[in-house]
């Protein structure tokens, strides 16, 4: 199981487990942490599963591939930043145990 | 030879009597008497990706499943949305005689389409509809308070057609009184001659011509006062928008315009209909009104307001184990893709407490999902929340009459009764 914490636009943290090979869309959805819609099912098609990367974990989660799908959608999303990520393109993997994770207010 | 209109009215005693290779989709008759969704059944069985090799649109492949329409609508890449190769619809852009050449970022690809999507995405993002909320509370609630209880009246007319042109006009912050001219330019930007709506496409130019006229004083009046929150001021503002050309302009300014009108009201329409022919959802409405927050993402996949977008591929590719060819025009049908009983659970069921409700395709996905899904959303909630404080039955009393159009699925007419609590 991997851990991970979502941090609300409010500040509540909620931390949860989830199984490896998961992504954060699911840890989230899965764990019914409100903030994340995950409309399109989780294959990178929307972008309602934004989420900012929290700064420590940045080197380890890295940004989006430069021109792929991902990069695409983000740049739609509200509030972007350095830091944004979909959560549905982060894999649960051991390296990523502890991750922290800060979701927008809303998605678009 | 092209299919003639007279042709297409002619229907079959049953779907499954006609040769597979016959079936055309598109014939925009299916859509206005409401039996496409047979056909759509059918190729979905038996041939998900299909091709209609004639009709007055031209050939084009139909794509009916789910997960199949979402991995062309991902694939911006191969699959263009450019208006000069076709544009986004089954009917190509710019192909009429005397139809204006409108450039509108949604029939763009990259990467002019991401500048000018960026450039308005702003006004209907959620921190903006966080401001626009109380307002569009105030006008829908205004609108119910108008309606006589008890008699007949056009749901169409008195509330859809009403509460979607006022939110339009407060985003572009539109004169007031004059905001019936949006309602207009909406009907006539979609229109061809044959739905009644204009005579001529000339007639159509000349209209869109003043609307793009009406427009560019707001423009100018706006465009040297710093702020505004509303949409012409955005585009005025804007590095990315404020050097447009005048069909970019006009084209851009009409892709909101109809993306905010004649799809939202088709689902305020389409919701009452629903309801009352699931008089059990209804009832669990009214026990629990709070299932309007998963009411309203299964009214949108329920009335898909677009039935389809169509893309031109650039190159050879695949879908479905068929091979498309370069230059093919390729029709994604959420209409079909949205009752897929593969993907979605009791896909031909209005069930308003479904467990993943979001899960449909009527906002698209991909870089052209629909900028506007959750202006779209704010507004079927507080119109349904209105309703529900004030009336116990939005009773449906007679046929409803739908648009003669194979891309918006239009309800143009819907008699109804109130009856307060």
């Amino acid at each position: 199981m991997i851990n991970v914490t979502f941090v609300s636009a409010d500040g509540t943290r909620r931390s949860v487990e989830i199984d490896e090979g998961l992504s954060a869309r699911e840890a989230a959805l899965f764990n019914s942490v409100p903030g994340i819609d995950g409309d399109c099912g989780g294959v990178c098609a929307c972008a309602t599963c934004h989420v900012h990367v929290d700064q420590a974990w940045m080197d380890r989660v890295g940004p989006p591939e430069e021109g792929g799908m991902e990069s695409d959608l983000i740049q739609f999303a509200e509030g972007t930043t350095e830091t944004s990520r979909l959560a549905c393109q982060i894999p649960m993997v051991p390296e990523l145990d502890g991750l922290v994770l800060h979701l927008p207010e809303l998605q678009h | 030879m092209a299919t003639s209109a007279t042709q297409e009215k002619v229907l079959y005693a049953s779907v499954d009597s006609i040769p597979l290779h016959e079936i055309n989709v598109a014939n925009p008759y299916l859509f206005q008497n409401d039996t496409v969704g047979e056909y759509f059944t059918r190729l979905r069985r038996e041939d998900p990706v299909h091709y209609c090799a004639e009709s007055r649109f031209g050939p084009y492949w139909s794509v009916t499943k789910f997960n199949d329409i979402i991995a062309v609508d991902t694939n911006h890449k191969v699959f263009s949305s450019e208006a000069k190769l076709g544009g986004i619809s089954v009917q190509d852009m710019h192909s009429v005689e005397g139809a204006l050449e409108l450039e509108m970022f949604i029939a763009m690809d990259q990467p002019k389409h991401d500048q000018q999507r960026k450039a308005v995405s702003p006004v209907v993002a959620p921190s903006n509809l966080l401001l626009l909320e109380p307002i569009i509370r105030e006008r829908a609630g205004a609108i119910l308070d108008s309606l006589p209880v008890g008699e007949e009246i056009d749901w169409v007319k008195l509330v859809s057609v009403e509460l979607t042109t006022m939110t339009l006009a407060t985003i572009f912050d539109f004169p007031w009184d004059e905001r019936a001219k949006l309602t207009r330019w909406s009907d006539v930007t979609t229109a061809s001659p044959e739905t009644g709506i204009v005579e001529s496409f000339e007639q159509r130019r000349e209209e869109l011509i003043q609307c793009a006229m009406y427009f560019k004083g707001l423009w100018d009046e706006r465009i040297d006062k710093p702020g505004g929150n509303d949409l012409i001021s955005m585009m005025a503002h804007s590095p990315a928008t404020r050097d447009m050309p005048f069909l970019e302009f006009l084209g851009n300014l009409l892709l909101l315009i109809v993306g905010g009108n004649d799809t939202t009201r088709n689902s305020i329409s389409g919701g009452v209909l629903a309801l009352n022919q699931n008089p059990g959802e209804y009832q669990k409405l009214r026990d629990n009104p709070a299932l309007v927050s998963s009411m309203i993402p299964e009214i949108i996949r329920w009335q898909t307001p677009l039935t389809h977008m169509r893309r031109t591929a650039l190159e050879d590719a695949e879908i479905g184990g068929k091979q498309i060819r370069k230059g093919d025009k390729v029709v994604m049908w959420y209409l079909s893709g949205n009752r897929d009983e593969t993907v979605i659970d009791r896909a031909d069921q209005f069930i308003i407490d479904r467990e993943n409700p979001r899960h449909h395709l009527s906002f698209g996905f991909g870089i052209h999902r629909c900028m506007g899904n959750r202006l779209a959303e704010l507004q079927l909630r507080i119109i349904w929340e209105e309703i529900l404080k004030r009336f116990r039955f939005v009773e449906v009393v007679g046929e409803p009459e739908r648009l003669l159009s194979n891309l918006v699925r239009g309800i143009t007419r819907l008699p109804v009764k109130l009856h307060a609590h």
